[in-house]
């Protein structure tokens, strides 16, 4: 069984990889990179899912997981078509060029 | 039938409806038709409720026609009331209405406004009616104010001159300072009666107050204070020369025949408060004649045909205002309706001069046009004598009536009628001085006049001569409306006070005839003095009123307007204004449009949000 790895060590590592997306989040200026940490920070909350899952014994936390996977793709799909359209408008990828909407 | 007085003021609304629905898109044809038809039907209806109210024995008649709101047991109604009074003034405002309607048709012929124009006119007529046949205050002040509207609409009728558009802003000011006073004085009526029926109230007034107290006094004053305005009379007689702007039918109608005797019809209407109040009665009288003799003294110096007879307007209703503040209600009445039908034809007739003379309004620039101008010149000797009170013409009745009641009043009455008859001296001057002028001496310009064409422009006139020559014979059935007036008795004056009345007209057309008609006396001589110049130049300018009030109110007002051109009171509201728009310019920093940034502050809210839970 699973129950081999504390519960604690899990949620540790699911905290430390959505801070490390957060980070690429708030720091990243290509907009690709900040779709690739917005995944590593989904998979972290899917891991604490999981994590939570084993702990508890039920397929609640696998079930929130394969659902949070489905909004992955969706978001991916989604967002590499906008980041395509952007490119295509504006010749760039760095996501400062777009303040159009400052007050 | 006397039920159908409600038909009254419908043709005329249907009328506005029609012409005012149709947007000017009417032809000319058509909208002359429904502009005077629609009165021609009223005047109709009007004088077969005239015969059916004569029939039966001349007792008032209320007819209802739906109350106009309910609420707390204030339930004004629209209620039409109908006795001798008001049977005159419809019959007046009918009958001459009509005819100054078919004479539009010909006079606004060429006019590209000509639909708007009996727009107008029918409206005023509607507004008119309303004025004199409503049974309590709030009806009776929906006309007043209604007929003051149109008046401002037709006097700047012709708006692409923008002094039309000053003569109209200055009638209406003017006449509002008055409607102030009324409205107030209506409303300390209703506060104090509880009844906003007009015979109600009036029977409520003799049973509660009693005679010289003060609270009808101070009612009369007020309700005064709007006839005075309406009726351009001292003090608020400014504006009426100014009106003549307007087209001349309206000056006939509305400034001469109908609207401006309705502060007349008000004290006639109300005459009871006034009986109640002695002392404001008399004020009536003494402001009657002071307008009177000033409008004389100003009449005899205007160049300006129509301002020559605006000044003799309101000079004449200084007659009507004698003759109600001497208790003389049926006189004046009766003189209102004689004026209706002679200066209407004098209005009328200078109509057909000017247009004839391609508008020139100057008599200086007229002179030998009877035989060019026939119809116009038998229009001016017959109106100019029914004016000037001739023996047995309709303004003789009328004006003998008032001169005689004003003799009676006790202490004060001679001087009274001394000053109304040095005002018959005036007339005699001024209408003659006119007529010298215009159709005797020599042609002094506008030597190939001839006199406009159209049935439609001859036909009012010639019924108008008649009514002027032989309206004095009209039996007006006032005697129930004013019945407990004291004029019943048999007047008895003595030959000789009888003859000065005859004589001074008279006197006065043969000093016109000297100066102006034969040239025996020069005027040239007469001027030449300094003396005369001046008061030529006084009077000239209306004893100086439009420049003291210019001093007292208008250019004070400006001044005001011009230092406080930044309002005050928007300060405050300026303020909110800055200030919020600081707030917004602070927020506003927040939005960079950077997504980094949105992103971090939504994760330092969250991580703020969530230490602040878990840390409470």
């Amino acid at each position: 069984m699973m129950g081999a790895i504390p519960v604690e060590h899990g949620l540790i590592l699911a905290g430390i990889l959505f801070s490390l997306g957060l980070i690429g989040v708030l720091t990243r200026r290509n907009i690709v990179f900040v779709l690739m940490s917005l995944e590593v920070m989904l998979n972290a909350c899917g891991l604490a899912f999981i994590v939570a899952g084993s702990r508890w014994e039920q397929a609640d936390g696998q079930i929130m997981f394969v659902l949070i996977l489905t909004l992955a793709a969706a978001e991916v799909a989604v967002g590499l078509g906008l980041i395509i359209q952007m490119y295509r408008r504006f010749q760039t990828v760095d996501i400062n060029v777009l303040s159009e909407l400052k007050g | 039938m006397l039920d159908l007085i409600w038909l009254l003021p419908t043709f005329p609304l249907l009328g506005f409806l029609i012409l005012a629905l149709a947007e000017g898109k009417l032809a000319k044809g058509p909208a002359g038709w429904i502009g005077a038809g629609s009165i021609g039907l009223s005047f109709a209806v009007a004088a077969l409720v005239a015969v059916s109210f004569l029939q039966s024995g001349l007792e008032s008649h209320t007819v209802p026609i739906w109350t106009w709101m309910s609420v707390a047991g204030f339930d004004p109604g629209v209620n039409l009331y109908l006795d001798g009074l008001a049977l005159v003034m419809i019959l007046v405002i009918t009958g001459v209405g009509f005819l100054i309607h078919v004479y539009s048709t010909g006079y606004m012929a060429d006019d590209p406004d000509f639909s708007r124009f009996f727009c107008y006119m029918n409206l005023f007529v509607f507004a008119m009616l309303l004025l004199v046949l409503g049974d309590n205050l709030l009806l009776l002040y929906l006309g007043w104010e209604g007929v003051g509207l149109c008046s401002y609409l037709l006097i700047g009728f012709w708006y692409d001159d923008p002094y039309n558009g000053y003569a109209a802003r200055k009638a209406f000011v003017v006449t509002r300072v008055g409607d102030t006073a009324m409205a107030i004085g209506l409303f300390l009526l209703f506060a104090q009666l509880g009844t906003l029926n007009i015979q109600d109230m009036l029977h409520a007034a003799e049973a509660e107050w009693a005679v010289g107290s003060s609270l009808p006094a101070i009612t009369a004053l007020l309700l005064l204070g709007g006839a005075v305005g309406k009726s351009a009379q001292l003090p608020l007689q400014t504006w009426l020369p100014d009106a003549m702007a307007g087209p001349t039918p309206i000056s006939a109608l509305i400034h001469a025949a109908t609207m401006v005797t309705a502060g007349v019809y008000l004290i006639a209407r109300t005459h009871t408060l006034f009986e109640l109040a002695p002392n404001v009665q008399l004020l009536v009288a003494w402001v009657g004649l002071i307008t009177l003799l000033m409008a004389g003294f100003t009449a005899m110096t205007q160049n300006d045909i129509k301002r020559i007879l605006a000044f003799s307007t309101v000079s004449q209703i200084g007659y009507m205002f004698l003759g109600l503040g001497v208790g003389a209600w049926s006189g004046a009445i009766f003189h209102l309706m004689t004026h209706a039908f002679f200066k209407a034809l004098l209005f009328l007739g200078a109509g057909a001069v000017i247009l004839s003379l391609h508008h020139e309004q100057d008599i200086f620039r007229m002179g030998a046009k009877r035989k060019q101008l026939p119809v116009g010149f038998l229009c001016f000797l017959i109106g100019g004598l029914a004016l000037t009170a001739f023996p047995y013409t309709s303004g003789y009745f009328s004006k003998d009536e008032i001169l005689i009641a004003a003799l009676e009043v006790e202490g004060q009455g001679i001087w009274l009628w001394l000053g109304g008859v040095i005002g018959a001296f005036f007339t005699g001057i001024y209408t003659f001085r006119l007529f010298f002028v215009v159709f005797f001496g020599e042609s002094r310009g506008h030597h190939d006049a001839t006199e406009v064409k159209g049935l439609n422009i001859a036909l009012p006139l010639f019924i108008l001569m008649a009514l002027s020559l032989f309206g004095g014979w009209i039996p007006v059935p006032l005697d129930a409306v004013f019945s407990h007036g004291a004029e019943h008795e048999e007047h008895h004056i003595s030959a000789f006070m009888h003859g000065v009345m005859i004589a001074l007209p008279l006197a006065g057309i043969a000093i016109s005839y000297l100066f102006y008609g034969s040239g025996i006396l020069s005027v040239e001589k007469l001027m030449s003095l300094p003396v005369s110049r001046a008061l030529h130049r006084f009077w000239n300018s209306g004893w100086g009123m439009d420049r003291l009030y210019d001093f007292l109110f208008v250019n004070p007002f400006l001044y005001l307007a011009r230092v406080n051109a930044k309002d005050i009171v928007d300060a405050f509201y300026d303020m909110l204004a800055a200030l919020s728009r600081a707030g917004h310019l602070l927020i506003v920093r927040t939005q960079t449009g950077y997504l980094r940034w949105y992103a971090l502050s939504m994760a330092a809210g969250l991580v703020a949000l969530i230490a602040i839970g878990v840390l409470l």
